[in-house]
């Protein structure tokens, strides 16, 4: 959705951990991104390469981990797989469903020189 | 862009001033001359869990050549607009002031409703913060009703963050027990991931929009406690399905609480200022738990001190 400052979010954390840890250079960028979190991955490697223009994160590699969407069916009382934010349960199709995994949005590793 | 706290300079302006700005998070920095530093932020946990992996492996290598090496950071992306987020909530828990994020797409009258809530809300305090890509117009509608407001202008940037949000709140001198309304950029996708300290994210749907919005945006509808549905005077001249829209709300929000109201007109206003009255009343109450609660702490620990054998 907002692909842009998500990414401008990326680098901030790439350049903290740069400083705390002294590397001059990323090869690789490990991003968990939730299946629900309403990110598009495409957008978001797009996104990343403008942004890091010129940065230490220049020309780095943007692996992009999926993590699956899963909810709570308060009717069926338990966690079922959710492939949409307002979906419905694939158990009772019912729509009382609460989000419990798949809106991460996280830096998980980075690979460095 | 500023690249040690991520404000930019260029493009994001606050109303009465963009040269140079004072931060209210801890270190205090001016930087009208464009020169660059450093500084930390008291809650950035950014640092906090960061360790390096792949070391250890028993080789050796001269000095000056590279190898590469796995660095574990584990941060939520939005991590630093958070870290600023939990600042404002701060400093809003500490003066006892009830903030409200009113988010929505454009048009959906959120300047209209918030000048007939302060009108209403008779002399109760309240302060506006009013985001939009250009122009003060909003903020000069808001202190024409006699409530101090400021304008963000956030240039390109199509939601507000909490950064901005903390330098508007010290621009404000915002007054202890009142109501802060922050009116975000009208857009209903973007501002959804941005915490900026409030107690509520308060979305406007109006009944000229298709009643499918919260499905078509679910997740502006699943960050919000609250629906206003507004411009419901004028349910008789359209098609709009008032139950088909609470249960699209309700599908993508089980918990979703909704208030159906005219802001024009004035039906659901009572409600809505019931609302506000009872979140303020909270807020002022959480406050006082904390100070008698410290006072309580004070008193025994000058207890405990008068009770100790003098030393010396």
């Amino acid at each position: 959705m907002h692909e842009m400052s998500l990414a401008e979010g990326v680098l901030q954390l790439i350049e903290d951990a740069a400083r705390q840890q002294a590397f001059a250079k990323v090869r690789t960028v490990w991003l968990e991104i939730g299946q629900l979190s309403g990110v598009e991955p495409e957008a978001m490697a797009f996104c990343f390469d403008a942004v890091t223009r010129g940065s230490i994160a220049q020309g780095a590699r943007l692996e992009i981990i999926r993590l699956p969407g899963t909810g709570w069916c308060m009717a069926c009382a338990r966690t079922v797989p959710m492939a949409e934010v307002f979906g419905e349960c694939p158990a009772c199709g019912g729509h009382q469903m609460q989000v419990t995994g798949g809106t991460e949005m996280r830096v998980k590793e980075l690979e460095v020189t | 862009m500023c690249t040690t706290c991520g404000c930019g300079t260029d493009e994001v302006k606050l109303e009465g001033g963009s040269a140079g700005h004072r931060h209210v998070h801890g270190d205090e920095h001016v930087h009208a001359d464009g020169t660059r530093h450093s500084h930390e932020h008291g809650h950035d946990p950014a640092h906090e869990h960061s360790h390096e992996a792949g070391e250890g492996h028993g080789h050796s290598h001269a000095p000056g050549i590279s190898a590469t090496r796995r660095v574990q950071i584990e941060q939520d992306i939005l991590s630093k607009n958070n870290a600023y987020a939990h600042e404002n909530r701060q400093l809003l828990a500490g003066q006892g002031i009830f903030a409200l994020n009113l988010v929505s797409g454009p048009g959906s009258g959120k300047t209209t409703l918030l000048c007939k809530t302060i009108t209403m809300l008779g002399g109760l305090p309240v302060a506006v913060i009013e985001g939009d890509q250009q122009t003060s117009q909003d903020a000069e509608r808001i202190r024409a009703t006699g409530a101090p407001a400021v304008q963000i202008n956030t240039g390109k940037g199509c939601h507000l963050d909490a950064h901005m949000v903390g330098h508007a709140m010290s621009r404000l001198a915002l007054k202890d027990d009142s109501l802060l309304m922050i009116e975000n950029v009208g857009n209903l996708v973007c501002p959804a991931a941005f915490d900026l300290g409030e107690a509520h994210k308060v979305v406007i749907l109006s009944v000229t929009e298709g009643e499918d919005k919260p499905i078509k945006y679910p997740d502006m509808f699943r960050a919000a406690s609250v629906m206003l549905l507004n411009k419901i005077d004028l349910l008789p001249h359209l098609d709009f399905d008032v139950e088909a829209a609470l249960a699209y709300a309700r599908r993508v929000n089980p918990q979703i609480r909704v208030i159906q109201l005219s802001a024009i007109r004035g039906q659901g206003m009572d409600e809505w200022l019931q609302f506000l009255r009872d979140g303020l009343a909270s807020a002022v109450a959480a406050k006082q738990e904390t100070v008698d609660s410290l006072r309580q702490r004070i008193a025994q620990l000058e207890a405990q001190l008068a009770s100790a054998p003098a030393q010396g």
